[in-house]
């Protein structure tokens, strides 16, 4: 009953999807159009100068002389069709390039979700636990302090910490590609390079997390069901993991959602510091060739996730709290 | 054999550093005996809950403490007895039900695992003789369905069957010893009047001690054996409960126990009937309905029914009901705030049913509203003086003349015209429902609408709230319409009243006649709830 219910619940969300990702995707055109420069500049650019002719040549064979609406309904339709076009740059179709991508991307996201999520609920958990100790101090000096170093500065600072200087991390790329691992060695490998960036692209979640989560808890301590808990004779240990922990992770989960919008944008710099090969570092390449139509792919594909995870931390959301109720 | 249950010795409670005075609970002594229940009185800030959370230790450490004392049970100190020990008694021996039963339950807990998990702490019996306690507990305090309600969560019951869920998880154990902190101030007089009989009823089968803590001597009057009460932190008074309401000793009782409302109305309705200056006809609201934007089919309320209703110039009405009878959206539809479904709203003749906010704005000053939680109704960044003229400001009236006439309006209710310049939060909270009563009265309106104005103020403070109304209407000759869900308030200031129950009217009429032959089922229901309705002082 309540399975069916909640079933119908994403079916509809995932319906409702199709006119944002629509939208968003209308939006990133236009958006794209204002722009100076197009491709046919760039390759004519590259190409050391061209004639005027030739630009117009380029354009025509590109389809970039039509007016703005036409080539925004054609790309619509190619959308629709699941043909999100050819990457002039790369010579390569747009969607081999995003699925050939994807996979790092979605690598590095899920690691530095699960790692800032889980740590950060942690650490303010046992600073809740903790405080007003010494070890309290510790984690919210720590949190602030992560909190507040911007991103690049920490990817840089990692780098020459445990890459240069102690040799611990490989400074750049995803794995050893002239190493020809396999299997399990291959796995090792890709985690091994994995570390410096998860982490720098989860810390700043990470100490947000660990604030969120010990204000909530002190929070929440304060109640009076709590009160009702210990009334009972449970032990502080029992109030917190059986009462508290579940209440207070309800914000955490709704930051989670918000997280992972910020996660592809932070991605850009995280991936061209640590050269992670993924959609970030394409991105910040398309754009600096005028690629367009990889440009609007990863826009596309950028947008199916956001909405894709924020249908994820909803159902959770149900899931984790029985107040909320699927149906009007 | 007949040594109490509980003594209380000579107890010190001290406040933290910064708070108005230094002790919350100043040389209290008190006793309870075995199959009695002892009712704590006093109105907010007396000291009687930091003194029954100390009975348990529950007090919020480090800042409040207690500083003296001794609190003999089952021959022992429960000040000086380790945490093992306190957390053996806490729910096993003494328990404890609260005032507000939906945040003393955890909202993410089924309310059965709630109570289940008093028997893993403190026994190890087994999960099917377990979950079949809590079922006999379930039937115990007469909920229904004890199949499927220890499978809800605390949101999908109502406010009475949460109760019982506090009052099943306090029995759980049997105690010898159960606190009970103001457990039906939060719940409708009906589903109070049920909750109080069904604790009597427990405890009378249990022979348990219940230390029974109110501010409403309705209450008292119903259920104690004997009263202790207290102000400022010390014990004024105790006594059996009879000799303390009949007679009380103390000048502080004496005041309390008079400033609650008679049952007996004061008012006889005259004769003549001016026009009025409120007539609702006809008026329906319905919520809900229409289907959203990507599906999804609202649920249709129809809050308020075919409801007619009229309040004579210069008379006071009564709309009673308790939650969710619609009285309150009646209220909101009656200000403007909410457009009517149907039907038609006469503000001095003006039918101001459907208007559009621009069509109202002529006609908003004719109704000013007087606010339940005087706490949250005024702005706190502004002067109260600002407050009382920014109104008729708006209207017109030049700056310095709505001053003077905010000066003029708080000598009418009561407060020094200085207190024009001071911000809300340096009152107390009767004297800022003065200032709430001030600002009504500064719009010149032709009807005020009182919605619950006393329900969050103490007895004595809500007796001085309602006579000021009560003269100001006699002397200004003032229209009002009075929502409550308090009978005897209803009889202390009204002349007529309505019943009002699931968005109708059952009931309409003089307050004295409804009150000595009601003639609706429910209103009978109503009156035979209002707690210690046979006591008059």
């Amino acid at each position: 009953m309540t399975g069916l219910r909640l079933l119908r619940y994403i079916v509809r969300r995932l319906l409702q999807a199709v006119p944002v990702i629509l939208g968003v995707t209308v939006l990133c055109f236009l958006l794209l159009q204002l722009a100076p420069g197009d491709l046919a500049e760039v390759l004519a650019g590259e190409s050391g100068g061209a004639s005027a002719e030739y630009i117009q040549d380029l354009r025509a064979r590109y389809g970039l002389d039509k007016p703005v609406l036409v080539q925004l309904a054609v790309y619509v339709r190619n959308v629709f069709l699941f043909d999100l076009g050819f990457s002039f740059r790369h010579s390569s179709k747009v969607s081999d390039l995003l699925l050939e991508r994807m996979m790092p991307t979605l690598l590095l996201m899920g690691t530095t979700l699960v790692l800032s999520v889980g740590l950060g609920a942690l650490s303010g958990l046992f600073a809740a636990i903790w405080v007003r100790t010494w070890r309290d101090h510790v984690i919210s000096l720590g949190a602030i302090i992560a909190y507040a170093t911007p991103l690049f500065w920490v990817g840089l600072m990692l780098i020459l910490v445990f890459s240069v200087w102690l040799d611990w991390f490989p400074t750049s790329g995803m794995e050893n590609v002239v190493m020809f691992y396999e299997g399990w060695d291959r796995a090792l490998d890709v985690a091994h390079h994995l570390v410096l960036p998860a982490i720098t692209l989860s810390l700043f979640y990470l100490a947000l997390y660990a604030r969120l989560m010990r204000a909530t808890m002190l929070e929440q301590r304060g109640l009076d069901y709590v009160t009702t808990a210990r009334a009972k004779g449970l032990t502080e240990r029992q109030i917190t993991f059986r009462h508290v922990l579940r209440n207070a992770l309800l914000p955490v989960v709704t930051m989670a959602g918000v997280q992972v919008g910020a996660l592809l944008g932070g991605s850009v710099v995280v991936e061209s510091v640590f050269a992670w090969p993924g959609l970030g570092q394409l991105a910040f390449e398309a754009l600096f060739s005028r690629d367009f139509n990889l440009l609007l792919g990863i826009f596309f594909i950028s947008a199916c996730l956001v909405v894709f995870v924020n249908i994820v931390v909803d159902v959770v959301y149900v899931l984790l709290d029985p107040r909320i109720k699927v149906d009007e | 054999m007949n040594q109490p249950v509980l003594g209380i010795e000579d107890l010190r409670v001290a406040l933290p550093a910064w708070s108005d005075r230094p002790l919350a609970v100043d040389g209290v002594s008190l006793t309870i005996d075995r199959n009695e229940i002892l009712c704590v009185v006093g109105e907010s800030g007396s000291g009687k809950s930091v003194m029954a959370k100390s009975i348990l230790g529950l007090l919020p450490a480090p800042h409040v403490r207690v500083v003296n004392g001794a609190i003999h049970f089952e021959n022992r100190d429960l000040l000086r007895a380790g945490e093992g020990e306190m957390r053996a008694i806490r729910g096993g021996r003494i328990s404890m039900i609260f005032q507000e039963p939906m945040v003393a339950l955890n909202p993410l807990m089924k309310v059965g695992a709630q109570i289940d998990e008093i028997f893993r702490v403190h026994t190890n019996v087994g999960a099917q003789v377990r979950r079949r306690r809590v079922m006999e507990l379930f039937s115990d305090v007469h909920l229904p369905d004890p199949e499927r309600i220890p499978d809800s969560y605390p949101h999908e019951l109502s406010g009475g069957q949460r109760q019982r869920v506090m009052i099943a998880m306090a029995l759980a154990l049997e105690p010898a010893l159960i606190i009970a902190d103001e457990p039906t101030t939060a719940l409708d007089v009906t589903t109070q009047a049920q909750i109080l009989t069904l604790l009597k009823e427990l405890q009378g089968k249990h022979g348990t001690a219940v230390m029974f803590i109110t501010h409403d001597f309705g209450v008292v009057a119903e259920v104690a054996d004997r009263v202790v009460v207290m102000r400022d932190g010390k014990l004024i008074e105790s006594g059996a409960t009879g000799d303390v309401l009949r007679d009380p000793k103390a000048d502080y009782t004496r005041a309390l126990v008079s400033a609650v409302p008679s049952l007996h109305p004061r008012h006889e309705s005259t004769g003549d009937r001016p026009a009025p200056a409120l007539a609702i006809e006809g008026l329906n609201k319905i919520y809900g309905g229409r289907a959203g934007l990507f599906g999804g089919h609202g649920r249709r309320v129809h809050a308020v029914r075919d409801v007619s209703l009229e309040v004579p110039r210069g008379h006071s009405v009564a709309l009673v009901g308790e939650s969710g009878s619609g009285k309150s959206t009646l209220a909101r539809c009656v200000v403007g705030l909410e457009k009517a479904d149907g039907g038609d709203v006469l503000l001095n003749g003006e039918n101001i049913a459907g208007y559009s906010r621009k069509q109202l704005k002529p006609y908003r000053h004719l109704v000013q509203m007087v606010f339940q939680d005087p706490f949250a109704s005024l702005n706190p960044r502004h002067r109260v003086g600002d407050i009382i003229a920014l109104g008729p400001t708006l209207r017109g009236t030049p700056r310095r003349e709505a001053w003077d006439r905010a000066h003029e309006l708080l000598g009418m209710v009561g407060l020094q015209p200085e207190a024009a310049g001071r911000f809300p939060h340096e009152f107390s909270g009767g004297q800022r429902q003065r200032i709430g009563i001030a600002r009504a009265l500064a719009m010149e309106p032709a009807l005020i609408l009182a919605d619950e104005p006393v329900s969050a103020l103490d007895v004595s403070v809500q007796k001085q709230v309602l006579d000021l109304l009560d003269e100001l209407r006699r002397s200004l000759a003032l229209s009002m319409l009075f929502i409550t869900h308090d009978l005897r308030v209803a009889a202390h200031v009204c002349d007529e009243i309505a019943v009002m129950r699931h968005g109708e009217i059952v009931e309409r009429g003089p307050t004295s006649e409804i009150f000595a032959s009601p003639g609706h089922e429910y209103t009978r229901q109503l009156l035979d709830s209002v707690p210690g309705k046979g006591w008059e002082h």
